[in-house]
């Protein structure tokens, strides 16, 4: 294929719950390091919660994180780490041909919840609604706020896609690199879903809000006693290139965009379809002109709700039934569920594998549930298996919109 | 309430509004844009601020006599008297 037709990424910025790079947030997901703490949340007291703990000033001045969001902030941190891993020369780069693409579950919830309780506080004194409430609130705000940030004049906007997000702002980028729209995108997902009360008790009334006496037992997806989602906020950026490009510069290169494919269950609002999962990742890996059994790892989107994790284990045991090579694993147990930035942040914490040839184990599996049984899981144990060559990674969210992005070590 | 007590309750405002700057080297006669990282968003959130913590109204007509330290202290005692 045409270099220019082959998409690398060449730069990773993130942040997560248990690491504010790759090298910190890999080494907790081998060590089995949970970000999940117990936080204060607004009316509802103590909860099992990811927060993010990077620092906010490192490219932002206080009153720009002032004026912005939660989510600005955390995009405009994990975009600047990205440009910086890259190592391309952000000074020379046309800014006019750069793209912002950022995967979001939701936005505005934050701000609007604030600013009425901040009102409740105040006899509903409705003059004391912020002028700032709809910069901050507009859909394209995260984006928005990594142009200002990086200035960046090229196209920017968010991917508002639930919890399938992160791949969805990714293979957003890959698209608008291949149709020429833009020569580096700034592509991933960002979520600050923990800053909000409603969210958490829009999952208790589901019965799908994750508890525990220890925060870090909290989320544990597949497990047979799970009892639902961590709130998780977190971020992932990646710079995308074409590979003519990337070579160009002599870059570094962490991967190459293989494939991907984004589908729609067309069943329910809340509970997903295995068939159309299982329909979403096959379709991905024949885009990418490969069989099942050369898919070496899955990543499961795997949040911790009952219905969620059988349906997608046995999607994940349809689709490779025909795969004794294909390991899977999950990183949830770990990091909660970061929403927007689950998908982004999770493909990251799987791509030193295709150096070092280990997997992550997913944690938390007390007793694997009988329904989730999958061959060549990967839970609790790291697990060397050598050569990995192809990753695939699932993110599904609400609606019933399924993701599932492939990525292949790059060789020359 | 004193002259000074306004003074310093508008400094406060201003620090938080904008943290970044060093409001102890302002010069009371001066335009406090000219001597700040102020835009007009940033005057409607002093405004704001008035009203949330003082209960002290600023009608719009009024926003430019927010236009320097001197200004608002002139301005703003007789709503703390």
């Amino acid at each position: 294929m045409d270099d220019t037709q082959r998409i690398v990424m060449t730069g990773i910025g993130l942040t997560a719950p248990n690491g504010n790079n790759l090298e910190q947030f890999r080494q907790n997901l081998l060590d089995c390091k949970s970000g999940v703490r117990h936080v204060d949340i607004r009316y509802m007291g103590k909860q099992a919660a990811g927060l993010c703990d990077f620092d906010e000033y490192k490219f932002q001045s206080k009153k720009l994180r002032r004026r912005g969001t939660r989510a600005g902030s955390i995009s405009i941190y994990c975009a600047n780490e990205a440009v910086k891993d890259s190592g391309i020369s952000w000074e020379t780069v046309d800014k006019s041909m750069v793209g912002v693409y950022i995967g979001i579950t939701e936005h505005g919830n934050v701000e609007t919840e604030n600013e009425i309780f901040e009102m409740h506080q105040n006899n509903l004194d409705w003059k004391l609604w912020s002028p700032h409430h709809n910069p901050r609130t507009v859909s394209n705000s995260p984006a928005g706020e990594v142009t200002l940030n990086l200035n960046i004049t090229g196209p920017h906007y968010t991917l508002g896609s639930a919890c399938a997000g992160g791949n969805v702002g990714i293979i957003q980028g890959v698209q608008q690199l291949l149709l020429g729209e833009v020569d580096v995108a700034l592509a991933g997902g960002i979520s600050e879903s923990p800053q909000t009360f409603g969210i958490f008790a829009a999952f208790a009334a589901q019965g799908a809000l994750a508890h525990h006496e220890d925060p870090t037992l909290a989320s544990r997806p597949l497990d047979k006693n799970r009892n639902g989602i961590a709130i998780s906020e977190g971020g992932c950026i990646y710079v995308l290139e074409r590979l003519s490009d990337a070579k160009k510069r002599n870059a570094k290169i962490y991967a190459e965009i293989a494939g991907y494919a984004i589908n729609s269950d067309a069943t329910d609002f809340v509970n997903p379809n295995s068939e159309r999962q299982v329909e979403c990742m096959h379709k991905a890996i024949k885009r990418a002109g490969l069989k099942v059994s050369d898919i070496d790892l899955v990543n499961m989107h795997a949040t911790g709700t009952g219905t969620g994790d059988i349906n997608e284990s046995k999607a994940v045991r349809d689709a490779f039934a025909d795969s004794d090579k294909t390991y899977i694993n999950f990183t949830k147990g770990h990091i909660g569920h970061c929403m927007g930035a689950a998908g982004a942040l999770e493909l990251a914490g799987n791509i030193p594998s295709f150096i070092d040839g280990v997997i992550h184990p997913g944690m938390n599996v007390g007793e694997l549930d009988p329904d989730c049984v999958i061959k060549n899981l990967v839970f609790n144990e790291p697990k060397l298996v050598g050569n990995i060559n192809y990753i695939l990674n699932n993110s599904f969210g609400m609606l019933g919109i399924n993701s599932a992005l492939i990525i292949k070590k790059y060789t020359v | 309430m004193t002259a000074s007590n306004v003074r310093q309750i508008v400094l406060d405002i201003i620090s938080d509004i904008a943290p970044d700057e060093d409001v102890t080297v302002i010069d009371d006669a001066k335009s406090l844009r000219e001597q700040l990282d102020l835009d007009s968003m940033d005057f409607l959130d002093i405004v704001m601020e008035l009203r949330k913590r003082h209960k002290v109204e600023v009608p719009q007509e009024d926003y430019s006599k927010l236009a320097t330290l001197e200004s608002c202290v002139s301005y703003l005692s007789p709503k703390f008297a």
